[in-house]
């Protein structure tokens, strides 16, 4: 997929400015945040199972190698198949291969995030098969052709009124005058339209959320049912999955489905939890004839054995967007590629480079909401800094913020000089603004003035009043 | 070949070669003996409490259930049930032996097809395997006498449930399967497919807003038959 990272601050912008995003970020704010709270108040072990959840993705990740051949050997063992990609071109050309053979006309589709870092759709588009999305979410963000805007609520910065209007648009057999009186009524509809096509469908593809080495098996969760009808009626199922996924055992697994849920939705279990293995057996009245796992490394591998090796123990629960100021003020498309928010400022610039996605990592507050919910504990402020010191390196970033960081450097290396100047600046504001209160415009600070005023500096420095209080408890 | 570049890279990020044989040797331990992990406390209770949990927590999520004495009064609560829900007494039924028992010829008004799921099925009779009180769980296993489809395709599902296979943690439910469950293909434990079931389907995909009945069923239903003494309310 194509990014638009780079334009990351036009973006921005523009997403703080579109008044329709702004009300469906507005809606939803709060809703996955309260969620999570009372399910995660309702299971005094959580904060303990945060830590085994990070332990088993870290022994999992010291011994990857092993996990993902033992679980390739359980596929088999299983009659299903298991094709290894190195890049996206590898995968888009195996799941190709694989639908070919099935003489492919309509492919089913389950939600699947990878599914969007590899363009599958439009690859297959691009062969003449006709992918269809069947997340609720997912479908309206195909009829729009956008990309999701998070990673477990496609339609996130959709409002009722653009479901309505893009339901009209597509689904023209319909009286156009119809009347959706509740939201119920938009979800049936779809039920109906989709359920044409999980029976039309040649081949289903769905994404994967844990590998179990121990028996080869897939699973997904979900709470629509759209993922298991999209695995089980097509003669064929393509499980998409990144080699990060994989676990040890089924108890490795129901460890981490323990804290999934609660951190993404809130809910204790999501509906349903569906472990796949291989194919149809002998006797067998339904299940898929043959069974493929596309197996994508897309860079993850060269993230082992570096400082964001961490970012691999990553479930995609997205308690880290939902508890994001950033995330909350923009949406997702502003961050311009398939992962927004927190993980995706880390992720992103790991799978795409950091020339292109440089500018995400900057977009935080560092106020650490991320690091604190995250089930895997992974130390998401710290990983951004990490990016940000690499793009300093690397001189990806404008004149202004470089010189800017040399001139603070300075005299930050300089205490006598640095309290001095900045006695110096506070005494001088201080005085300029003493009438006004506030500044509305500052030189070489348009930017930052242009959304808030700075307030006129009261008083002495820190270090003037810290010296002072010092001196005053020390004669008391 | 891409799966010697993925597992040379992943070698060379871990700073070393292949695992050496003692390490591989550990690790085929922890798979053959499968540890678990910490078990929430709120599941570890005795029996009668362990039934009522699940009866509360299947509630909890917009599904119902109803207790009954023995095998023989599934017909009429099956009956009782469609009813009350303005459904026809028609339903696919799960060919599991213990379904097939049930004396249905008492019960003419009920017409029952012995199958997997179809599209235009309304409602759906299944075998449960087992249940967790956790979270109020279906442990639904395919196998010849299990089709997965009569899970997904109805409106209404309605499983039975012996109380006796309701178990406290999920870990629990695998035991079960481990010990009890054997795959003619691979030899090893997994059937092709298992469905873990928490209430009826849903999306919250429109405004974040939670509404039932999304892709797979629209109502769960649970008949949980009081074989365990030691269970009952």
């Amino acid at each position: 997929m194509i990014s638009t990272s780079p334009q990351f601050v036009e973006n921005a912008s523009r997403a703080m400015a579109d008044a329709g995003l702004q009300k469906a970020l507005g809606t939803a704010k709060g809703a996955f945040l309260q969620r999570r709270a009372a399910a995660v108040a309702n299971l005094p072990e959580f904060e303990s199972l945060r830590d085994t959840a990070r332990d088993i993705k870290n022994h999992t990740l010291a011994n990857l190698d092993f996990y993902l051949e033992k679980f390739a050997e359980n596929v088999e063992r299983a009659g299903g198949k298991v094709h290894w990609c190195s890049t996206p071109d590898e995968a888009r050309a195996a799941v190709l291969e694989i639908c070919r053979k099935a003489n492919a006309k309509t492919v089913t589709k389950g939600k699947s995030i990878i599914s969007e870092e590899l363009g599958i759709n439009h690859h297959l588009e691009e062969h003449g098969i006709t992918p269809v999305e069947t997340d609720l979410g997912e479908y309206i963000i195909q009829l729009r052709g956008e990309i999701p805007s998070h990673i477990i609520a496609p339609a996130f910065h959709l409002n009722r009124e653009d479901w309505e209007a893009d339901f009209r648009r597509a689904h023209t057999d319909l009286d156009p005058d119809r009347v959706f009186h509740e939201r119920r009524d938009i979800l049936s509809e779809a039920r109906t339209r989709l359920r044409e096509k999980f029976l039309a469908a040649d081949v289903g593809i769905t994404g994967a959320n844990f590998l179990i080495a121990e028996t080869g098996s897939s699973v997904i969760v979900t709470n629509e049912g759209n993922g298991d009808l999209t695995q089980t009626l097509p003669r064929v199922h393509i499980a998409l999955a990144s080699i990060e996924k994989v676990v040890p055992t089924l108890e490795d697994a129901t460890s981490l489905l323990r804290v999934l849920a609660r951190s993404a939705t809130g809910q204790d279990f999501s509906v349903y939890t569906t472990f796949s293995t291989g194919i149809r057996r002998k006797g067998d009245l339904d299940g898929p004839e043959e069974y493929h796992v596309v197996l994508i490394d897309g860079g993850r591998s060269n993230m082992i054995g570096t400082e964001f090796q961490e970012m691999l123990r990553c479930i995609r629960c997205a308690a880290c967007m939902n508890h994001c100021p950033v995330y909350g003020a923009t949406g997702g498309h502003a961050y311009g590629w398939v992962y927004p928010g927190p993980m995706g400022s880390v992720l992103t610039p790991s799978l795409i480079g950091v020339k292109e996605a440089g500018h995400l990592p900057n977009a935080s507050t560092f106020c650490g909401r991320c690091e604190s919910v995250c089930p895997v504990k992974i130390p998401l402020p710290k990983l951004m800094r990490h990016w940000r010191e690499r793009e300093f390196e690397r001189h990806l970033q404008p004149g202004a913020i470089r010189s800017g960081l040399n001139i603070w450097a300075w005299f930050a290396k300089r205490p006598g000089m640095y309290r001095l100047a900045s006695r110096l600046g506070i005494g001088a504001m201080g005085l300029l603004g003493r009438k006004k209160g506030a500044f509305k415009s500052l030189p070489f600070a348009g930017g930052w003035t242009q959304g808030r005023d700075l307030p006129v500096p009261q008083g002495r420095t820190f270090m003037d009043e810290y010296a002072r209080r010092q001196r005053a408890g020390a004669s008391r | 070949m891409s799966k010697e570049a993925i597992l040379g890279a992943i070698r060379r990020g871990l700073k070393r070669g292949e695992l050496p044989a003692d390490q591989r040797a550990m690790l085929e331990a922890r798979l053959a003996s499968h540890p678990r992990h910490l078990l929430p406390a709120r599941s570890r209770l005795p029996r009668a409490e362990q039934v009522a949990l699940f009866i509360r927590n299947v509630e909890k999520e917009f599904g119902s259930v109803t207790r009954l004495p023995n095998m023989a009064a599934i017909p009429q609560a099956v009956a009782d049930y469609l009813a009350a829900q303005n459904l026809p007494a028609r339903f696919a039924m799960a060919p599991h032996p213990e379904l097939k028992r049930i004396k249905w010829a008492d019960h003419p008004m009920l017409e029952i097809e012995t199958r997997q799921g179809h599209p235009t099925d309304l409602v759906s009779l299944q075998h449960g395997y087992a249940g967790v009180a956790e979270t109020g769980t279906l442990m639904l296993p395919s196998d010849p006498h299990r089709p997965t489809t009569l899970n997904l395709l109805p409106d209404t599902e309605m499983v039975v449930l012996r109380a006796s296979r309701i178990v406290g943690a999920y870990e629990e439910a695998w035991d079960l399967l481990r010990a009890e469950h054997k795959d003619k293909l691979t030899g090893s434990f997994m059937p092709r497919n298992i469905m873990w079931v928490t209430g009826p389907s849903r999306s919250a995909d429109i405004e974040q807003t939670l509404e039932l009945g999304a892709h797979g069923p629209r109502a769960l239903h649970i008949l949980l038959v009081d074989d365990d003494p030691s269970a009952k309310a």
